[in-house]
């Protein structure tokens, strides 16, 4: 249909996010017995691209003979409008065919306040929005990602739901729909579902039946015996046998992230309490040193990028970082390239690494402490010491940086106000420590309120008010009025409490959700569209509590929505957890001391993969010395040879 | 050693801005593994050097870029690799060596010139409104000029116009040679002028021309001592 939506691009702004083409793109051949899958981002063009996830799956399914793969992203405001007026539906990128020329359309979730637009793509899609009324020549709608551990708040809307990684399972599914697909689609919707809920890591919503005592959620429970009870998430074992994408997207126009992205490890055991990714995500799997190497070089070459990042949650633990390093910098096919650290680890260590790395301009260094003072990175166990922060700043601001920005979350548990304003003290010390070598040193702070998020050990936290989080903000105000050199950011609280809703909610959400698209909510990830009168109002018209839902705090025998599914965690883990933070009471990585049973490998008959026995050099973060006191910081630095520093 | 490209700018890709198309060099320079000298200083650039930047959604048959290799190369070989290494649409047309002391290509295009098509079939209308705007002593359009609303007449800067029938589509179509000198006279500012205004479907800019007196040349055939013109369209 691209005849159709050139002319409406004269009228839409950033036109090039509708026109496909990027380097690596492909236009597979659909045929009726071909199963095609239009995988779907969310939100803009620019956001949604980058997407490793998507990316990685667009290559697999079209490597596959029975199917096809294309990519869609969610078109601004500008463009539905131009859409709807033309009575054209959404479209795929890569051969721009109509959304009803695809059999799935598949979500990548990653934030819980895209839900209103995953509803306005299946409806600009042609699709019922709601799953009871899709017919079976309708797309099936299947979300993955990070939001899906809780899937009930968005039950109503889709058709099955995919845990964890889906390099495996979406053959599985592929295999499935392909079957169904050409046997005249038999025994409809109903039976392609049932036997989707076969494929582990598959859960489909519509099998399951949730039961409530008043407020309370009681169960939620399959509807047939084949369907099963508990839904385990998928982990792909070995990341070796997936060096995806091969052929990395490389954009027409400017997007979020533009660079070549090697993903180096998956998964994380330092075990911040606060971080749904760092649970849900275990064990650690490293990629072999020799796959990274070849992966940067060969996407170097093929994309004339001159910037690779080197993608995990934590990338300085990667045990073969100062290898892989070492060989990309002696290479002379990747002579101009940088190298960056998108998780930078808060110590002297990462920013020797960031140091050897940075070629060029050295603008500003990102460091998360997350809580201002000691006993609260006790509490959420992020374990660093002041030292260390202190340590990585005087390395960044003596090896030529000017700016640093430190993140931090408010709204933590038992956060007094002095934890709050002990943000601004590191602050300013660090502020100090910049004098000694630049007078123009900055730090930024940068402040997010707190989501707690379901299978974390602050699952059971009752998230802070509206009110509290402005105080709390208004707190740091006065700080900022007294700290020169610091600038100050921080995150709407307003939004903050949508996704808290979000984040824990059950089904009884979803007529929230769709009153919210349907009065013209969508793009709420974007301040100028986001609108907590909207939320609220449509609350009190379903009769939600929005309080009881996210200032609530939970007992232990608080059934939760997503008690039927599993990230392979133990709720007594958890729950164990979560009296330790309490307790101010921290816990190691399970990398280098022994196995203290989360569930995540024992549970799935895995473990982690990691190229060397040995922890990383430097920092008290999890490397085995005692918490308490954090130990010295090794720092090794590489050498200086090989890096241009301009 | 200094190479000029001509390029295309046609179909899907003239979506894009005059900065993602600047990027798209940058990548694919390096993919076809040409090195391109940097600017001397605290943040270098690499030297590289546009003309007149083309609107988002315009196409363009003759496109200039000046490229400061870092080493001597193959004309032809240069054409071939970067040939390989850009998208479909940004089709490269020629690759020659310019003089080092050779012009800008901001400095030495004098006019450009457009090929307009409009929705409407009424080449009578247009004929009229065009004639009209020949006609006139003064054509004077409202800009923006540092914050400013300030008044400039353009009829200067209309060195050519004439109106013709699409033969494809049987819509009118206007050919328009505009002024770059001084403040660059845009296609959207010389048809926002026109009396009644007239719906636009394409544009797209077929030449940039360097005037001298009564001579005018292309920025290809400036300054260049060879040239070598690779595939067209061969990607
Ligand atoms: S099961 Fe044991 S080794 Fe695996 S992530 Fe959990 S604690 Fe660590």
């Amino acid at each position: 249909m691209w005849t159709e939506i050139e002319p409406l691009l004269d009228n839409v702004q950033k036109p090039a996010r509708y026109i496909g083409g990027e380097g690596g793109a492909q236009e597979p051949e659909h045929a009726s017995d071909k199963v095609a899958w239009l995988l779907t981002y969310p939100d803009t063009y620019e956001v949604g691209l980058p997407n490793q996830g998507l990316q990685i799956l667009y290559e697999i399914v079209n490597e596959r003979d029975d199917a096809v793969a294309e990519r869609s992203y969610a078109p601004w405001t500008d463009m539905e409008e131009q859409l709807r007026a033309a009575g054209l539906p959404l479209f795929s990128v890569d051969t721009h065919k109509p959304a009803d020329a695809f059999d799935i359309i598949a979500f990548n979730l990653s934030a819980e306040l895209t839900y209103t637009n995953l509803l306005n793509c299946v409806d600009l899609a042609g699709a019922p929005v709601r799953a009871a009324d899709r017919t079976p020549e309708d797309l099936l709608v299947i979300v993955g990602g990070h939001c899906t551990y809780n899937p009930e708040p968005i039950a109503d809307f889709i058709d099955a739901v995919v845990l964890g990684d889906g390099e495996e399972v979406i053959g599985e599914i592929t295999d499935v729909v392909h079957a169904w697909k050409n046997n005249d689609r038999a025994g409809g919707r109903e039976a392609v579902l049932r036997q989707l809920s076969q494929l582990e890591g598959v859960y489909i919503p519509s099998l399951y039946e949730a039961t409530y005592d008043g407020q309370t959620l009681v169960s939620v429970l399959p509807k047939c015996d084949d369907v099963p009870e508990r839904v385990e998430k998928r982990t792909v074992a070995d990341l070796a046998d997936w060096p995806y994408p091969k052929h990395q997207l490389v954009p027409l126009t400017d997007v979020v992230h533009d660079r070549l992205n090697v993903e180096v490890f998956r998964g994380c055991t330092r075990g911040c309490r606060f971080c749904q990714a760092g649970m849900i995500t275990r064990p650690v799997r490293e990629r072999p040193a020799e796959q990274v190497r070849t992966m940067i070089a060969e996407g170097i070459k093929r994309s004339g990028y001159d910037e690779v990042a080197l993608t995990s949650l934590s990338t300085a633990d990667f045990s073969g970082i100062e290898d892989v390093i070492k060989d990309t910098m002696d290479d002379p096919s990747c002579s101009q390239v940088s190298i960056s650290l998108p998780s930078l680890r808060v110590d002297a260590f990462g920013v020797g690494i960031a140091a050897e790395l940075q070629r060029g301009r050295r603008s500003g260094l990102t460091f998360a402490p997350e809580a201002g003072t000691w006993r609260m990175r006790q509490v959420i166990n992020k374990l660093i010491l002041e030292e260390d922060l202190y340590g990585a700043v005087d390395s960044a601001f003596s090896q030529g940086w000017r700016r640093s920005k430190l993140y931090f979350l408010t709204g933590l548990p038992t956060e007094t106000d002095e934890d709050t304003e002990g943000i601004f003290e590191l602050a300013r010390n660090c502020v100090k420590i910049g004098k000694k070598y630049t007078g123009g040193a900055s730090v930024t702070v940068s402040v997010g309120g707190f989501v707690p998020k379901p299978f974390t050990p602050f699952q059971w936290f009752g998230q802070n008010t509206v009110e509290e989080l402005r105080r709390k903000v208004g707190v740091l105000l006065e700080q900022n009025k007294i700290s020169r050199g610091v600038q100050f950011k921080w995150h709407d609280p307003e939004a903050t409490l949508v996704e808290g809703l979000m984040s824990r909610g059950d089904r009884r959400l979803g007529p929230v959700i769709e009153d919210v698209w349907r009065n013209g909510g969508v793009f709420q990830e974007w301040s100028e569209h986001f609108d907590l009168q909207r939320w609220l109002d449509a609350c009190e018209r379903h009769d939600v509590d929005i309080e009881w839902y996210v200032y609530r705090h939970r007992t232990e025998d608080e059934v939760f929505p997503w008690d039927h599914l599993s990230a392979g965690l133990h709720k007594d883990f958890l729950w164990q957890e979560w009296r330790d933070a309490l307790d101010e009471v921290g816990l190691e990585d399970c990398r280098w001391t022994p196995c203290y049973d989360c569930g995540a490998c024992t549970g799935y008959g895995i473990e982690h993969v990691v190229a060397s026995a040995t922890p990383p050099a430097g920092g008290s973060q999890g490397t085995g010395q005692n918490l308490a006191v954090g130990g010295a910081v090794p720092v090794e630095l590489l050498s200086k040879s090989g890096a241009v520093v301009g | 050693m200094i190479v000029r490209l001509r390029f295309t700018k046609n179909g899907k890709i003239r979506f894009i801005g005059h900065r993602d198309v600047a990027r798209i060099f940058e990548r694919a320079l390096r993919t076809a593994g040409l090195a391109v000298a940097y600017s001397e200083g605290f943040s270098p650039r690499p030297k590289v050097a546009f003309g007149l930047a083309l609107s988002v959604g315009y196409e363009s048959d003759n496109e200039y870029l000046d490229v400061v290799l870092a080493q001597p190369e193959d004309l032809e070989d240069v054409a071939n690799r970067l040939t390989a290494a850009l998208p479909a649409g940004l089709d490269l047309l020629e690759v020659g060596e310019i003089d080092r002391h050779a012009n800008s290509l901001m400095e030495a295009v004098t006019s450009c010139e457009w090929v307009i098509d409009l929705a409407t079939d009424d080449e009578a209308a247009v004929r009229a409104s065009v004639d009209a705007m020949i006609a006139a002593d003064r054509v004077v359009i409202t800009r923006e000029r540092k914050g400013k609303t300030v008044e400039d007449n353009i009829r200067p800067d209309l060195l050519s116009l004439k109106v013709s029938m699409n033969p494809e589509t049987s819509t009118a179509r206007i050919t328009a040679e505009l002024s770059t000198e001084g403040r660059s006279l845009r296609p959207a500012e010389f048809l926002g002028a026109l009396e009644p205004s007239f719906e636009v479907t394409r544009v797209r800019r077929t030449h940039q021309w360097i005037s001298h007196g009564d001579t005018r040349i292309e920025p290809h055939e400036a300054d260049v001592s060879r040239a070598a013109h690779p595939n067209v369209g061969a990607s």
